[in-house]
């Protein structure tokens, strides 16, 4: 058996625990291939539930092993940082609980926290820099850390419930869907919800991040003079959080 | 050609996040501290500000879980340019990781699996280590796994595998004395042979951590205290080898940091006596 297929093997006995594969490794069928299997899904299973702690809180033991196993069978490891299995969680609970949008959104949430948690560094907008900007040209620049999604329920209430350890309240619908950001403030991880406003106006930032472009399209959205005070107060607030890092 | 990087003989500690806040915030006495590489693989945020911050206060040994040495289909190339980068930064004492393997054709197993000691893997380990020293641009060293399962088409032991890997590439031994007990128990080896077939002047670094048995066969699960007899072993191994850096490595259980430095203590003990008999010989 050549090297290459040794390796084939253990991983569809890792795999697919196939008996065959286990045979040609190990004739003597000892305990030893399965304490490999053993390590392998144990190991997948600790790494979900510590990317996952407050979803895990929110499902109950059972539930969220049953997610983890129908993820580490249907979806096998491949980043080279083990940190990176739980990226992908989301799809597997959306695949398993369809009607449950919290959790999808409670899950984007927690692993959004982790991603920004090792995002490029940023420093903050130093006060003094703003009187020197010309705003007609100025074009913002994001937190690296900063991820953002669209909402449906009070996944963030939830979150923020379950990490505090307060009492967690009923899951529930939003009356209007809104927005989620996550971003990192220093070495502080934040989660912020937000309205439909504010979460389309740091997605046009992405296309256009002039200030003037968003001044535009606060102004078509919201009317003259509500449309420019709106603008300077997310300014001033994405500057103050950190959301917004510099201006060029 | 690489050749092992210098001797270190200081005793250390795995530093792990149970433990941040004593080695940013008190003086504690260890002469290096040894991190998971991948952990700090990262873009940016506290990970890397801390180990900023504990590489001011001590010498910092990288040790990896992830290059996965031995596959067949090569090594990652990006996974390689990361770790440069942190090299690069934190200059540290030593870069080591297994003599094992993890990837296969886009599947990450993320545990240190098993090779056959063929001839047809010594080559291609040797064949990888020159790459990732030229990545790196330093001498690495390589660590003896625990397994729980030998291959039947062996061409050596493992110990004539890891010397001929290391006169063949350069590379330094970190040698795992919990590891040697395991496999040697698990598959009825000679642990005293293993001590004694390792080529003493390029081992660099010896782990020490505890095990856990189960249904005859002992895993390496870094959650218990050294025991007993990998203490023996290790005060054996000590007379074998010359300066070399010892260290305790606790994975899971993570006691209080004054268990751990109470385990150095005896590592520095043992270390001392065995010097002292090799002085007097």
């Amino acid at each position: 058996m050549t090297l290459a297929e040794l390796q084939r093997d253990f991983r569809v006995w890792l795999t697919h625990a196939s008996p065959e594969a286990a045979r040609r490794l190990d004739p003597r069928a000892g305990m030893g291939m399965t304490v490999y299997q053993n390590n392998y899904r144990a190991q997948l299973v600790g790494v979900l539930e510590a990317s996952y702690p407050q979803l895990h809180a929110w499902l109950g033991s059972s539930l969220f092993l049953e997610a983890a196993i129908r993820h580490i069978d249907s979806r096998p490891p491949h980043g080279w940082t083990l940190d990176a299995y739980g990226a992908d969680f989301e799809a597997t609970l959306s695949h398993m609980l369809p009607d449950n949008p919290d959790v999808h959104e409670l899950a984007w949430i927690e692993w959004s926290l982790s991603e920004s948690f090792v995002a490029p560094d940023a420093t903050m907008l130093a006060s003094d820099r703003l009187a020197e900007i010309d705003w007609d040209i100025a074009r913002l620049q994001l937190a690296p850390s900063l991820r953002q999604r669209s909402v449906t329920t009070n996944a963030s209430d939830l979150w923020s419930a379950l990490q505090q350890q307060t009492e967690v309240p009923e899951s529930e619908m939003l009356a209007t869907p809104g927005g989620v950001v996550t971003w990192r403030q220093g070495y502080t991880c934040q989660l912020k919800p937000i309205d439909a406003i504010e979460h389309e106006a740091l997605l046009s930032l992405r296309d256009d991040p002039r200030f003037s472009a968003l001044c535009d399209a606060l102004v078509a959205r919201l009317g003259e003079e509500a449309g420019i005070a709106r603008a300077g107060e997310l300014l001033a607030s994405w500057i103050s959080a950190g959301i917004v890092t510099d201006v060029d | 050609m690489f050749t092992p990087p210098p001797t270190f003989a200081g005793f250390g500690l795995g530093l792990r996040k149970e433990h941040y806040r004593d080695f940013l915030e008190t003086d504690v006495p260890v002469d290096f501290v040894e991190v998971i590489s991948e952990n700090f693989m990262v873009d940016g945020g506290q990970p890397r500000h801390i180990l900023r911050q504990v590489r001011e206060r001590h010498p910092v040994a990288l040790h990896g879980v992830s290059m996965s040495i031995g596959s067949a289909d090569g090594l990652d190339h990006a996974y390689l340019r990361r770790l440069r980068a942190l090299v690069d930064e934190i200059q540290p004492l030593f870069v080591s990781d297994h003599l094992s393997w993890s990837r296969v054709a886009g599947f990450n197993s993320h545990d240190l699996l098993p090779l056959p000691y063929t001839r047809e893997a010594l080559d291609l380990v040797c064949r990888h280590i020159d790459i990732a020293q030229e990545a790196l641009g330093r001498s690495m060293l390589f660590e003896n796994p625990s397994s729980y399962v030998a291959f039947a088409d062996a061409d050596m032991t493992e110990w004539e595998f890891l010397a001929a890997m290391s006169r063949r590439t350069g590379c330094g031994l970190l040698l795992d004395v919990n590891n040697v007990y395991v496999s040697s128990r698990n598959h009825g080896l000679d642990a005293q042979a293993f001590l004694r077939g390792l080529p003493a002047e390029r081992v660099r670094q010896i782990h020490l951590a505890g095990h856990t048995e189960v249904t005859d066969l002992l895993i390496d699960t870094h959650d218990q205290p050294v025991c007993d007899d990998v203490w023996s072993l290790y005060a054996q191994a000590m007379s074998l080898l010359g300066p070399v850096a010892s260290m305790i490595e606790r994975d899971d259980a993570i006691p209080p940091l004054a268990e751990l430095l109470d385990e150095l203590a005896i590592a520095r003990c043992i270390s001392e006596r065995a010097h002292d008999l090799r002085e007097a010989a």
